[in-house]
């Protein structure tokens, strides 16, 4: 972390408390569905997945290659899946990957897919402005691809998800959608605070109502869902949380009275990679476990929407490969 | 619940506290120098007292005392 808009002071309480020392960062090439392209490939290779049989391919993400169309559907030709695979993105942040293995789970409880890729990623740090001290040193960007198999007699996931779109200026962009069209005073950057000069194209975030929001709501739903399941929170071998500050997580697990063994955190080396951090995380910090035992995990992901949500997912000695720099 | 006590937690938790410097009086401007140091402050009182004190309730105080009343009304 040489991030030189900040004192060396603020730099170390930052790493200290926020917990962000090191973040990949793309080039301006490089968009979330080249990253989410890349780690796809090496996924099905490394299952010796047939491309014809996959039925459905998701996408979820906030920084797709064009406002139309979605990237989802680019990304089933680049990755040259069959026509009849259906594609498409959700619009999600934080909260995002558990809610596109919800999609999917569903899609394939009615029957009809029976493999599927969920990819789940986005580019925000390269949307952050450089002089920006709530934004620009929190964020990475990374793309991430889980493959869904649809077996007989496997444990279901589980979901709970709730929103509350009454907080969505916690986390925003201001102009480029439907809302508040690019204009020629879009570009300027403005003073927000003192640290804080950004443009209206550049992320915004109130990390302080984001804050509470996670401490006032992740603890419930957690807990609702493992009460749903007739599970106890101990019965869960980690808790896989989204990457967003270190302290909000040890005061989540704290609250949950867990072990913090069973918390692991990957925003040390990545930052806050948005909808990419629970599978990041797991590659990242839980690799050797999921690929030789079988786990009860316990996911959450919170924040831009605001939009939260826990899943349980059983895994049994999962493919997975290595996080993959490109 | 005393305000004596959330005085001496956070003089535990905020870096660079002398132990005994703080009273309930005590300015949060003079000891709270950024957002992380607020963050710290919401984490510890949802951990010791269960209650959510949002950026609001902070921009409201202007002493340790004002925020432990805000915690005691939010815990009625």
């Amino acid at each position: 972390m040489d991030y030189k808009w900040i004192s060396r002071k603020e730099r170390e309480l930052f790493i200290q408390q926020v917990g962000v020392r090191k973040r990949r960062v793309v080039d301006g090439n490089t968009t979330t569905a080249d990253l989410c392209f890349a780690a796809a490939e090496k996924l099905i290779d490394e299952l010796n997945w047939d491309k014809k049989e996959i039925d459905a391919l998701i996408l979820v993400t906030q920084s797709g290659d064009y406002v139309i169309p979605g990237s989802g559907i680019i990304l089933q030709d680049r990755l040259g899946l069959s026509h009849k695979c259906l594609a498409f993105d959700i619009n999600l942040g934080c909260s995002g990957y558990v809610y596109g293995l919800s999609v999917i789970g569903s899609m394939m409880s009615s029957g009809n897919i029976k493999k599927a890729l969920l990819l789940v990623g986005d580019t925000s740090a390269f949307n952050a402005s450089y002089r920006d001290k709530s934004t620009f040193p929190l964020f990475g960007d990374a793309g991430t691809a889980s493959a869904i198999e649809y077996s007989k007699g496997y444990p279901e996931m589980s979901f709970n998800l709730q929103s509350d779109g009454s907080g969505y200026k916690a986390i925003y962009v201001h102009d480029g959608g439907a809302r508040n069209f690019v204009t020629k005073d879009t570009l300027k950057q403005r003073k927000i605070a003192d640290g804080i000069y950004r443009n209206n194209i550049q992320l915004s975030l109130d990390g302080i109502k984001v804050f509470g929001f996670s401490l006032r709501e992740v603890v419930p739903n957690i807990k609702t869902l493992a009460k749903y399941l007739d599970t106890n929170i101990d019965q869960y071998d980690y808790f896989v949380f989204h990457q967003a500050n270190r302290l909000i997580n040890q005061t989540l697990i704290k609250m949950l009275k867990v072990p913090s063994e069973k918390m692991p955190l990957s925003l040390d080396k990545y930052g806050n990679t948005s909808s990419a951090s629970i599978p990041m995380t797991i590659v990242s910090e839980l690799g050797d476990d999921v690929r030789k035992k079988n786990l009860s995990l316990m996911l959450s992901g919170f924040g831009v929407g605001l939009s939260w949500g826990s899943a349980v997912v059983k895994t049994d000695k999962i493919v997975c490969p290595e996080v993959l720099e490109i | 619940m005393k305000v004596e006590d959330f005085v001496l937690k956070i003089e535990e938790e905020l870096d660079d506290l002398e132990p005994g410097k703080l009273t309930p009086d005590s300015n949060l401007d003079a000891f709270v120098l950024n957002s992380i140091s607020v963050l710290i402050i919401i984490a510890l009182i949802k951990t010791e007292y269960d209650v959510v004190v949002d950026a609001e309730d902070f921009a409201a105080s202007k002493t340790i005392n004002d925020v432990f009343n805000i915690i005691k009304d939010k815990k009625k």
